[in-house]
């Protein structure tokens, strides 16, 4: 054979490979949450407070804890990433403050999220005296997917073509008549995507709210921003960690990782679908 | 025979680079004004200062004056919102929006307020008709503007800028993406709408010029070099640069 060609293959097995062990890997880890996760969930699991000392009965109120961080956290970060990003992508004109901001906005992306969990810590639970609360824990939130909603804005709005802008301009529409007319609707789909794994990766986030918002325990539902609550996340480190019989809460601690595991990746699912259908439907 | 535009010592520059120099010419009313020359000679450029689109790129400078009816278009309590709804534009890729027939006829009047059904559905059959589209289209203009043909795109574009009932028409290369036959119907669409309005044609088909317009200014190298009566200019031309380029020499 010649040796090009065998070059060739040697490098393309080496690929297939390399890639084979990637997926061998997610299927290896979702495959040990759902083998030892599924057989704690059910009905009860879901819906009832932890009893004995965190080591029997359910994670209901973490499963709400997280559902109200999240939620909270979109209510801040959704108006204020869209709004930037609409200035930064329709308003500012180019030029060095532009770029400044967007570099930066780079790298807010790239701080550890414990930093964040830090700074939360000590600017809303403490400078701002809202104390171990849902509202210091989403606000922190808030600061750490900031980014990723400004990036999915920013680039949804850049794909629509200079020539909607242009028609609309044109026709004597102001600047904000043609975003909100001709501009945001086609973005729209592009932003709900970025929009969904920012969601999936606030619901996600343990180093953040550990500081801000999270308790070890506590048998009720939040009814106040102002309260602290159980969450998904910390309650998987906690009962990994902090427990004092780790051995015998294992399986609650595979349980709940399979709750939260499921709902980030049907977050993400729901992602991928209305990707595809949009670029589906998209015909311009 | 009234001036509707007048340009005085007009000249634009991107950043470093000018692109029109001290360029001052009389658009007539009712009438059809072709831009002719090379590519980069600047006549895109200054079909842009006329409805100050140039500034939506973002990093234009603009010195001298654009006078519409008597005012300058740069000053700075002027309007712009109010300008470009007195002179619209047609540009040389048709850009229909992804919405329906109707509904790109419809945009200009609503973003201006019009909102009875009844007004508007006036609004958009008249517009369609003016841009002899209506024929083609008066079955279903629900139908996506995409699924049009390039010319009946270009003309729905046309029926778009009539609708908010504009006073000047700028078109930039309106054909230069359409078959002949396609550029025929817009070329005597042109030479009816100069009935009602006043059109600015950027072409660089001379063919063009001659055919649809009454004025012709030939542009090269950012600067106006020759303007006047397109017979003039085609069968008479004064400046040797201008003969050139007509003939074919350079282009």
């Amino acid at each position: 054979m010649n040796l090009k060609l065998l070059k060739q293959k040697i490098y393309f097995n080496f690929f297939r490979i390399v890639t084979a062990v990637v997926v061998a890997f997610l299927i290896y880890m979702i495959g040990t949450f759902v083998y030892n996760g599924i057989g704690v969930i059910d009905w009860t699991f879901l819906t009832d407070i932890p009893r004995r000392g965190m080591t029997e009965g359910g994670i209901f109120p973490a499963i709400v804890g997280t559902l109200y961080l999240t939620l909270a956290t979109m209510a801040f970060a959704l108006p204020i990433g869209i709004a930037a990003a609409i200035y930064l992508v329709e308003y500012a004109k180019e030029g060095r403050i532009v770029g400044a901001i967007n570099s930066a906005i780079i790298n807010l992306a790239g701080i550890p999220s414990v930093i964040f969990g830090l700074f939360g810590f000590g600017l809303f639970v403490v400078f701002m005296g809202l104390g171990t609360s849902i509202l210091a824990g989403a606000l922190t939130m808030s600061l750490l997917v900031l980014p990723i909603v400004i990036a999915a804005t920013r680039e949804a709005l850049l794909s629509v073509p200079k020539s909607f802008r242009e028609g609309s301009l044109a026709l004597g529409a102001t600047k904000w008549q043609t975003t909100r007319n001709n501009v945001l609707p086609y973005a729209l789909p592009g932003m709900l995507t970025g929009i969904i794994l920012a969601v999936a990766r606030a619901a996600g986030e343990t180093a953040p709210i550990i500081t801000t918002a999270a308790f070890f325990f506590s048998p009720s539902i939040p009814t106040s921003p102002l309260q602290g609550t159980m969450a998904l996340s910390t309650h998987i480190y906690y009962m990994a960690t902090q427990h004092p019989n780790i051995g015998l809460v294992r399986p609650i601690t595979y349980g709940t990782a399979l709750v939260l595991l499921v709902m980030v990746l049907s977050l993400n699912l729901i992602a991928i679908i209305v990707r595809t259908r949009y670029r589906r439907r998209r015909n311009w | 025979m009234s001036l509707r535009i007048e340009t005085r010592s007009l000249s634009v520059s991107f950043g470093e680079v000018q692109a029109i120099k001290d360029v001052s010419l009389q658009v007539l009313a009712n009438k059809v004004t072709a831009i002719i020359g090379p590519s980069g000679c600047g006549k895109s450029t200054f079909i842009k200062s006329l409805n100050r689109m140039n500034e939506i790129v973002g990093k234009a400078t603009t010195n001298g004056s654009v006078l519409l009816d008597g005012k300058n278009i740069y000053d700075k309590d002027y309007d712009v919102v109010s300008l470009r709804r007195k002179v619209g534009m047609i540009f040389q890729k048709p850009n229909p929006f992804p919405k329906s027939i109707y509904d790109n006829v419809a945009y200009g009047p609503r973003i201006h307020g019009t909102r009875e059904k009844t007004v508007l559905d006036k609004i958009v059959e008249e517009n369609l008709k003016k841009a002899t589209l209506w024929d083609e289209v008066s079955d279903r203009i629900a139908a996506s503007a995409l699924d049009l043909s390039g010319g009946q795109q270009q003309r729905l574009c046309i029926a778009r800028a009539l609708a908010v009932d504009p006073e000047v028409i700028l078109m930039d290369e309106p054909c230069s993406a359409l078959d002949p036959l396609a550029t025929a119907k817009i070329e005597s669409l042109i030479r009816k709408l100069s009935e009602e309005y006043t059109v600015v044609i950027v072409t660089h088909n001379m063919q063009q010029a001659a055919r649809v317009s009454d004025y012709t200014g030939f542009f090269y190298l950012g600067k106006l070099v020759e303007f006047g009566f397109t017979k003039d200019v085609f069968e008479n031309p004064k400046n040797p640069l201008t003969e050139k380029y007509i003939t074919g020499e350079f282009g």
